[in-house]
């Protein structure tokens, strides 16, 4: 295993092992996750059933808000016990550590995905199912992005004032392309004749976005984590 | 030299300006808009130049963050603040030109929804450079970098929605009427772009220099001193 | 050496992004088919259709003020702002100065 990967491994089973001790963050994401569905449910459920399209944008809307908790506070326990500075002293690629919180951050998403999904399948009557591999791929591509993107950010605004609100100012903005590409590509599935096509494009658009963000992490960390 | 240059081009710019509303008048009407088409002149040109400042924002800002020239972040928030400026005249003019066109303030338009997503990146920006606190500019050039790299992404989502925006083949086949007042348009607002982003790159050099100023004196032991 | 390298595959980034974007571009034509047609050029008349004039000219002196008012309040703004700076500046040399 090359160092850059043993690096990013540890730093990922670091943060997996804190969380595995508290369960923290794991269950107070996932109830502010389910939280919001519910809420939008409120809003969005008239005569018993839901307005058309609302089961994808409510998934999402809750995925983003969940995972904005999550970074804001995923950073916040680094900050605590000055454990960032710590980790940007040690003698290791710095990349190979952003590359490690994002894949903590990605694994705690996906462990509350495992439970919102379901209930967003069973509260809207959604077909959530039945693509279950187009399904599981936009929603693991848009989590990887709206990941990427975040724990960047999440990381630089460790140092800032107001970094509770800065986050989500800064954040939404740059991740509405995934928000799109998840909501639309994922009502295609829910529709009653499913578009497939359209939920490729959309697939499609996911990687590419991905791609383009990762990189552009990779590039920026060293910099913008350098005092 | 660029305090030389900055007289001159303010004066021409200013003619300019006053000259626009009688070319803009003597324009000819069009067709199916009518005499609110006319929006479109100002309406163009401000948006032009929030793409453009967006553009310089995000290099200046890339050049900041790689070569760690603190040039180029005054250059940067400079750009930024003037892309929020130039922007937000465009999103007034916009809806109000529309309300007579389409027969609404706003549509999800494609590139009404690119413009509004850029416009809220540099504003942010701007709030994180306010807010941040010390140390904050090299995040706010990561922003800027990131902003820039996702307005592919906006245009082509959203493209995907609708698109009923008049598209740019307008411009090449306007009349020399038209032609004219929106070229005269697009120069005035060039100039005074360029007059105010040299104004406003020295202001963030002045601030600069009055913080070091500050900072020396307190290294002296210097009396304390009232910020405002 | 390693910037440059950097700024390359940068600049080759966004030119496969603008050409990919383009693509999807035409493709995106084939799908908003249903939407009102776009314009493509703006057809000048000599007279103004008379229901056409009232309606439009407040939102036009609207729109014309709002940008004369944003632009030139922005640029008082700068110059006040530098004033204010400068100012201090040679208050502040000043003091340096009689120490």
């Amino acid at each position: 295993m090359s160092r850059f990967a043993q690096v990013a491994w540890l730093v990922m089973r670091k943060d997996l092992t804190v969380e595995a001790r508290s369960r923290e963050l794991l269950l107070t994401t996932l109830f502010f996750a389910v939280s919001t569905v519910l809420v939008f449910a409120f809003g969005f459920v008239r005569d018993g059933r839901a307005v058309e399209d609302a089961a994808a944008g409510i998934l999402w809307i809750a995925i983003a808000f969940a995972g904005t908790l999550a970074l804001g506070r995923t950073f916040e326990r680094e900050r605590y016990h000055d454990v960032l500075h710590a980790l940007l002293l040690a003698p290791v690629d710095r990349p190979a550590i952003y590359v490690g919180k994002l894949l903590g951050i990605v694994a705690l998403l996906a462990a509350v995905e495992a439970v919102v999904v379901p209930l967003v399948a069973l509260l809207f009557q959604a077909g959530l199912f039945r693509y279950p591999l187009r399904a599981a791929a936009l929603l693991g591509l848009g989590t990887i992005g709206f990941a990427a993107v975040g724990t960047l950010f999440a990381a630089m605004l460790v140092r800032a004032r107001s970094r509770d609100v800065l986050l989500p100012v800064l954040l939404y903005p740059i991740t509405i392309p995934v928000i799109i590409a998840g909501v639309r590509g994922t009502a295609a599935l829910l529709q009653p004749e499913p578009d497939l096509a359209m939920a490729g494009a959309w697939t499609g658009m996911l990687v590419f976005f991905d791609v383009v963000f990762i990189t552009l992490s990779l590039w920026t960390f060293e910099p913008v984590m350098t005092e | 030299m660029t305090r030389r240059l900055f007289g001159p081009l303010i004066a021409v710019a200013t003619l300019l300006f006053a000259g626009a509303p009688v070319l803009i008048a003597w324009a000819p009407y069009e067709s199916t808009m009518g005499l609110v088409q006319k929006i479109f002149y100002f309406h163009v040109a401000s948006w032009v130049m929030m793409f453009l400042s967006a553009f310089v924002c995000g290099v200046a800002s890339a050049v900041f963050l790689f070569k760690g020239r603190v040039a180029a972040d005054r250059v940067a928030a400079a750009a930024a603040e003037l892309a929020v400026i130039f922007g937000l005249i465009g999103l007034v003019t916009g809806p109000l030109w529309a309300r007579k066109a389409w027969g609404v303030w706003w549509q999800w338009d494609a590139r009404l929804t690119m413009a509004l997503v850029l416009w809220m990146i540099f504003t942010a920006y701007l709030l994180l450079r306010e807010y941040g606190g010390s140390g904050s500019e090299k995040l706010a050039a990561g922003v800027a970098l990131f902003g820039l790299a996702n307005v592919p992404f906006v245009y082509w989502s959203v493209n995907v929605w609708r698109t009923i925006h008049p598209t740019t083949n307008v411009v090449p086949t306007l009349v020399p009427g038209m032609a004219g007042a929106l070229w005269w348009s697009l120069v005035a607002f060039l100039l005074l772009y360029t007059a105010a982003m040299m104004a406003r790159v020295r202001l963030e050099g002045q601030r600069a220099a009055l913080d070091q100023l500050y900072r020396d004196l307190d290294d002296w032991g210097g009396q304390p001193h009232n910020e405002g | 050496m390693q910037m440059r390298r950097r700024m390359l595959i940068l600049t080759l980034t966004i030119v496969t992004t603008c050409v990919t974007v383009a693509g999807g571009e035409v493709r995106g034509a084939g799908w908003s088919a249903a939407q009102p047609a776009q314009q493509d050029e703006f057809v000048p008349i000599d007279e103004l259709p008379p229901e056409d004039q009232l309606p439009a000219a407040p939102l036009l002196v609207a729109a014309y003020a709002f940008a004369w008012v944003a632009i030139f309040g922005y640029l008082w703004s700068i110059w006040r702002r530098l004033t204010k700076v400068e100012q201090e500046l040679a208050e502040l040399a000043r003091r340096a100065a009689e120490r």
